[in-house]
């Protein structure tokens, strides 16, 4: 019960943080519906209105992708920056509980942008999303934006031990859209990617969203999706408590 | 009665890395063998000179740092396996302004390391409330930290460290960039802390801030413990004898300590009471002009040497 209670309101609190610049918040806003506009252009040429609800749910799924690989992966970072990592670090709470409630506030602002991205394909260029199963779509979005948000945790507990490995979290940005087949159907990667892709939670999120609105079964994907999901944060979790024993021991780079 | 803090031989080291394309490490020996002891209730200092490795021994003793070897124990915990136990026990506060949430409130940062620190629910509110109170910042905590001078994020600092209300409290240099007015109140805080019964560790460059809160104190250079006791007793040391260093050049260590331990030295040897140390510097072995002698020389002078130091340079035919 005080666990919960931790979490929400430190989550609330994170929250606060992430909301607070107008110029942050303003690329939040913007820079995922620019994306969306981008590959919706691309695949209008066609006229081929099925090719523009693909695209359509891709360009939601990527919106969070964007605004989230990279501000999650420097989420240590961050607190590093400020001097709190030590702080947190000397608390008596393990240290992925203190990460987690701001991966979900991170995951917060991403639902936001799948929302925005929405109505901005539907208001833009009438992509009514024919959604067949509506409860099944809304949960591949939460679990889409829930994975992201774990993928960046995994990726930022690395920090703790490697300064500069926020970088990879800013270099897998693009990537990420083409191995999470956003926007690109899978089918058109080299067969070597294929694993990645796999492993990546988001792809199964995207494909769950997207076999929800074509009235298909999710179940599978999204069986699939809410078993990476976890492992990435059991993962970062163990990680966490590894790389921190380690950056104690060698103290390179120090946790200040 | 166990002792509210314990350092045995503590040592740690550090390997720094350096160049870009040739990396090489290097060990540095931080602390070197540091053991010291503090009773509940007590404030002790530990006074020292940049880079005497006053962090680094608090870093240990508050879990942030594994020991290379020695132990310390905090109220009876292992700081190395009982992490948990002792990590609820102590507060931790550092000088300088940087360890806070700048985008929240002062008030929603204390909210937060309460959460982290576990203070139940039911009493954070007075808690939060009683520790504004005692720290002057009762009216200004729904401002962003961004807007606070360097004085109320100290103060803010102190009510973060204080919020779980731990036995054992670690100050790493508090008084650092605070006027002295604020200095002197946070003095006032730290003196009353002890009042209340809790065990201070505090670590600052001013004899005169040592002087004046600590019960005892322990000078630290260069890694190791070179004197400790009351206040009054360290006084009495320094004024009792002569420091004399003598720096050397193009000998090696033997040669000097076989040459500190001589018959002739003996009588300065043994009047310099605090510290007589003997040196060579083989990284120089060409004499150094006179005016970067005299700046090196400069830099030895550290805290806890006399009021009557005197330096000389032996030339090295003389030995
Ligand atoms: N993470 C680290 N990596 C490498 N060397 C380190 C590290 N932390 C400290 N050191 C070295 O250990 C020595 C002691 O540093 P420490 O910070 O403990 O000194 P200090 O007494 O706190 O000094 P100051 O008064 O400047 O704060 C210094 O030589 C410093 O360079
Ligand atoms: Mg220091």
């Amino acid at each position: 019960m005080t666990r919960l209670r931790q979490l929400v309101v430190c989550f609330w609190l994170q929250f606060k943080i992430l909301l607070f610049s107008p110029f942050e918040g303003f690329s939040a806003v913007v820079f995922p519906l620019m994306f969306a506009t981008a590959a919706l252009l691309v695949y209008r040429v066609n006229g081929d209105p099925e090719a523009m609800l693909y695209a359509g749910i891709g360009a939601a799924a990527m919106g969070i992708w964007t605004s989230q690989t990279v501000s999650a992966t420097t989420l240590v970072q961050r607190e590093r920056r400020a001097g709190t990592l030590e702080l947190v670090v000397a608390a008596p709470t393990p240290f992925s509980l203190v990460l987690l409630p701001i991966t979900c506030a991170m995951a917060t602002i991403g639902l936001y942008s799948v929302l925005a991205t929405i109505l901005w394909d539907w208001w833009l260029f009438d992509i009514a999303l024919h959604i067949e199963n509506w409860p099944v779509f809304v949960l591949s979005i939460l679990m889409a934006t829930v994975t992201i948000a774990l993928f960046g945790f995994l990726l930022s507990v690395s920090a703790v031990r490697y300064r500069t490995s926020w970088a990879l979290g800013a270099a897998l940005e693009y990537p990420g859209w083409l191995l999470c087949g956003f926007v690109v159907p899978l089918d058109l990667l080299p067969d070597v990617l294929r694993p990645i892709s796999r492993a990546l939670a988001p792809t199964w999120a995207v494909e769950g969203m997207r076999a929800a609105a074509a009235g298909k079964s999710a179940r599978g994907d999204l069986a699939i999706c809410g078993a990476v999901g976890p492992a990435y944060a059991a993962l970062a979790g163990w990680l966490g408590v590894r790389l921190i024993n380690a950056a104690r021991r060698d103290a390179t780079p120090a946790l200040s | 009665m166990t002792l509210a803090v314990e350092a045995i031989d503590l040592r740690r080291t550090f390997t720094s890395r350096s160049g870009t394309f040739r990396r090489t490490r290097k060990d540095v020996e931080a602390v070197k063998g540091v053991s010291f002891e503090i009773a509940p209730g007590e404030l002790f200092g530990l006074l020292g000179p940049n880079g005497a490795g006053k962090t680094t021994t608090i870093k240990m003793l508050i879990t942030l740092l594994i020991p290379t070897s020695g132990r310390a124990n905090v109220l009876g915990h292992d700081v190395v396996h009982d992490v948990r136990e002792v990590r609820r026990r102590i507060g931790y506060v550092f000088g300088g302004d940087r360890g806070l949430y700048e985008r929240l409130s002062g008030l929603d940062n204390l909210r937060y390391f309460s959460e982290l620190y576990g203070v139940p629910p039911r009493e954070q509110k007075k808690r939060i409330g009683e520790l504004l109170e005692l720290v002057g910042l009762t009216g200004r905590e729904g401002e962003r930290v961004e807007g606070y001078s360097r004085g109320m994020r100290q103060r803010l600092h102190i009510a973060r460290g204080l919020l779980h209300d731990p036995d054992v409290f670690f100050l790493d240099e508090p008084s650092i960039g605070i006027d002295p007015v604020g200095a002197r109140e946070l003095r006032a805080t730290i003196a009353g802390l002890r009042e209340q019964g809790k065990t201070v560790l505090l670590t600052t460059h001013y004899m005169f801030e040592a002087d004046e809160l600590c019960d005892r104190i322990a000078v630290i250079r260069s890694g190791e413990i070179v004197a400790e006791g009351t206040p009054a007793e360290l006084k009495g040391l320094v004024s009792a004898g002569r420091v004399l260093e003598v720096e050397t050049y193009g000998i090696g260590d033997e040669a000097v300590a076989a040459r500190a331990q001589s018959a002739a030295y003996a009588p300065s040897w043994s009047r310099s009471a605090a510290s007589c140390r003997c040196w060579s510097s083989r990284a120089s072995p060409a004499p150094r002009s006179p005016s970067r002698c005299w700046r090196s020389w400069g830099r030895r002078v550290s805290v806890g040497s006399a009021t009557a130091t005197r330096r000389w340079r032996t030339p090295m035919s003389s030995w």
